[in-house]
């Protein structure tokens, strides 16, 4: 997806400068635009290591740990149909506290393993698609997987962005001479808030709707 | 607009203040621990360097191009009817792909009309209150072999949509 993007826009900008004849602005434009990326990383380094090593922090001390295991009975009205000592829900609690705290690194291996573990919740539901695939063929259902509805949640969940200080907004606002990078954390919060109340809304009424297809028809 | 100043202001060194002096009353070797976990965030930042350097590329390519000017005239009836910044649509579009190429994009933003001004504003919200969505959804469903996403799309265009609204809606009150 991202090679479509990248070339279409460079093939793209060429082809319309050479229409309007701004051929040497592009020139300029590309050459400055690499160094520019390089002061950008300059700045950014600075704000992502006072973070991440302010979270290491957090994580030796337990701190995020602690958290995790506080989300719990936020986790039990999102995903009520998840069993309590399912591995799914400790993958979630870290990837939600992850994005929540704008550890990247951290937050989309849990997710991942949080998405496999939501499929094995699946097989051991008995949803058709999930099982192996000569038992599948056996039984002579289709092999196509259909997204649960902890899925559908979970995910949308991590779209709608749970991330509190936006630290890189932050560092790039600082790189472009802001007043006052850091002024955006409460209305980003708000923002945040907003789009994710509208997520968790949204998959209620769709949970409520009705459990996955697949497995009734089997 | 003055609290959310005050409360933007203080949360940094709050965060920092407690994040420490939780580690210290709990033993842990606060200062080489901090040292360890900078020396990872360097590392993050060291392996977007190329993304981002073929990005701001791009993005500069197409700016000196005129097809931001094209394309922002071309679309500005659509973006003054809602109020959004005719910098804004590009944006939105590309950041439903990836959010690194909407980086170069936010970058582009801050550099012409400044961090501070009503499109840098609406553009710091927006970028801190979604993530992208197609990415997100092709990765994470490839990681369980999902291949049906029934109305994962459907609500995260929802989400998307009720951020970028809070977005414009916040940073018109602050300014």
């Amino acid at each position: 997806m991202l090679n479509m993007l990248w070339a279409s826009m460079i093939l793209l900008g060429v082809i319309f400068a050479a229409c309007t004849g701004r051929m040497s602005e592009v020139t300029n434009a590309a050459l400055d635009s690499a160094g520019e990326a390089i002061s950008l990383c300059i700045t950014m380094a600075g704000v992502m290591a006072l973070w991440m090593g302010l979270m290491e922090i957090a994580s030796k001390a337990g701190l995020i740990e602690k958290m995790t295991r506080g989300i719990g009975p936020f986790l039990s009205f999102l995903f009520p149909r998840i069993p309590k000592n399912h591995p799914a829900r400790g993958y979630i609690a870290t990837n939600i506290i992850a994005n929540v705290l704008g550890l990247g690194w951290a937050c989309t291996p849990a997710g991942l393993k949080g998405m496999e573990e939501l499929a094995n919740l699946e097989r051991e539901r008995g949803n058709i698609g999930y099982q192996d695939k000569k038992e599948t063929a056996f039984k002579g259902g289709t092999a196509e997987r259909t997204a649960s509805n902890e899925m559908c949640t979970f995910l949308i969940l991590n779209i709608s962005s749970l991330q509190l200080i936006p630290v890189n907004m932050i560092a790039y606002r600082s790189q472009y001479g802001s007043a006052n990078p850091a002024c955006i954390i409460a209305p980003a919060i708000a923002a945040t808030f907003v789009s994710t109340l509208v997520a968790v809304a949204y998959c209620k009424v769709k949970d409520r709707k009705g459990v996955i297809l697949d497995s009734r028809q089997s | 607009m003055a609290i959310m100043t005050r409360m933007s202001d203080i949360i940094i060194p709050i965060i920092i203040f407690f994040v420490v002096g939780y580690g210290m009353v709990s033993g842990v070797k606060t200062y080489e621990t901090f040292l360890k976990g900078a020396k990872d965030g360097l590392k993050v930042v060291i392996d977007i360097m190329p993304t981002l350097i073929g990005l701001m590329v791009a993005v500069g390519v197409l700016r000196a191009s005129g097809f931001f000017e094209f394309l922002g005239v071309w679309l500005a009836p659509v973006t003054e009817a809602v109020g959004l910044p005719s910098q804004i649509l590009p944006l939105l579009i590309v950041k439903l792909f990836s959010s690194s190429a909407a980086t170069g994009l936010v970058l582009d933003i801050f550099k012409t009309n400044g961090p501070d001004s009503y499109a840098g504003m609406v553009t710091s919200i927006l970028m801190s209150c979604t993530e992208t969505v197609f990415y997100t959804m092709s990765v994470y469903f490839l990681a369980a072999k999902v291949t049906k996403t029934r109305y994962t799309l459907t609500g995260a265009l929802l989400a998307t949509l009720a951020g970028t609204v809070a977005s414009v809606a916040l940073a018109r009150w602050m300014l």
